[in-house]
């Protein structure tokens, strides 16, 4: 599985990283906001799962979300939001916007590796 | 002044501890900020917006930040740098993100968080809004928040 990471926090790519790691995911690409996930995204298919927050600088991450559903390229990218926006009204935003599921900051491996369903 | 909406920040900051950090906190008892006062080394803040405005600040002493955020990443940091700021920032980004669902009926948008690092430093709260102050400790050491909301 090749997976791009989504996070302007290089704090939560390391912890995030830490943990996907340990669940045996090891293809992992990261970027710093949405318009950085963009050019790796391009540059780097097949990539099977974006793992994404939604607050970043330049481009968030709901923006990427929705590029990426518009673009049939990528139609079979799997897309997991990971974000501090707990509220449901986000989550059906997220969800309605073509996202494959919606995990809240903060989680723990075993939360993170349930709903990635890995 | 209704000051109940500091609670959900409160609650956010506990369970943010307990799952990422598998760290208990006590938290110590609320008190109202009368005067600008210096706090710890180091605050991550957040701006809130919506039906309130106000902020979210985290400050901490520089030891018990290394501490909190070497644990958070899993590998000891010993000096104020990048490393640090952004997980001070992003532990702020993490409660006020939980604790605005518990608070709903101001339709809050969280901002990105700054981080300010300097001894003595003072978070000026906005105009007329009340600020909350709230200490913490743990196993870190001890750290405090203050919470600042203004409502319409």
């Amino acid at each position: 599985m090749r997976l791009l990471l989504v996070d302007d926090s290089a704090t939560m790519r390391r912890i995030q990283k830490t943990q996907l790691n340990g669940m045996g995911v090891t293809d992992i690409i990261e970027a710093g906001n949405g318009e950085e996930a963009l050019a790796q995204l391009q540059a780097n298919m097949p990539i099977d799962v974006i793992l994404l927050d939604w607050n970043m600088p330049v481009m968030d991450g709901f923006t990427l979300l929705q590029n990426v559903r518009a673009n049939g390229t990528y139609a079979g990218v799997k897309i997991f939001m990971c974000t501090s926006e707990s509220e449901k009204s986000k989550v059906v935003e997220a969800l309605k916007a073509g996202a494959n599921n919606y995990i809240v900051k903060p989680f723990t491996p075993e939360g993170l590796k349930e709903k990635l369903g890995i | 002044m209704n000051v109940a909406y500091v609670n959900p920040f409160v609650g956010a900051t506990m369970n943010m501890f307990k799952t990422m950090l598998n760290t208990e906190l006590k938290p110590g008892t609320p008190m109202i900020k009368k005067a600008p006062l210096p706090t710890y080394d180091i605050s991550g803040v957040i701006g809130l917006s919506g039906e309130a405005q106000g902020s979210i600040a985290l400050s901490f002493p520089k030891i018990v930040a290394l501490k909190i955020v070497s644990a958070l990443i899993g590998s000891e940091i010993k000096i104020v740098g990048p490393e640090l700021t952004d997980g001070i920032g992003e532990l702020a980004n993490i409660i006020a993100g939980n604790a605005k669902q518990h608070l709903t009926e101001y339709n809050l948008s969280i901002s990105l968080p700054n981080v300010i690092i300097g001894k003595d430093h003072v978070i000026a709260s906005p105009s007329g809004a009340p600020t909350i102050i709230v200490p913490f400790s743990c196993t870190f050491g001890e750290f405090a928040m203050e919470v600042s909301l203004k409502t319409k």
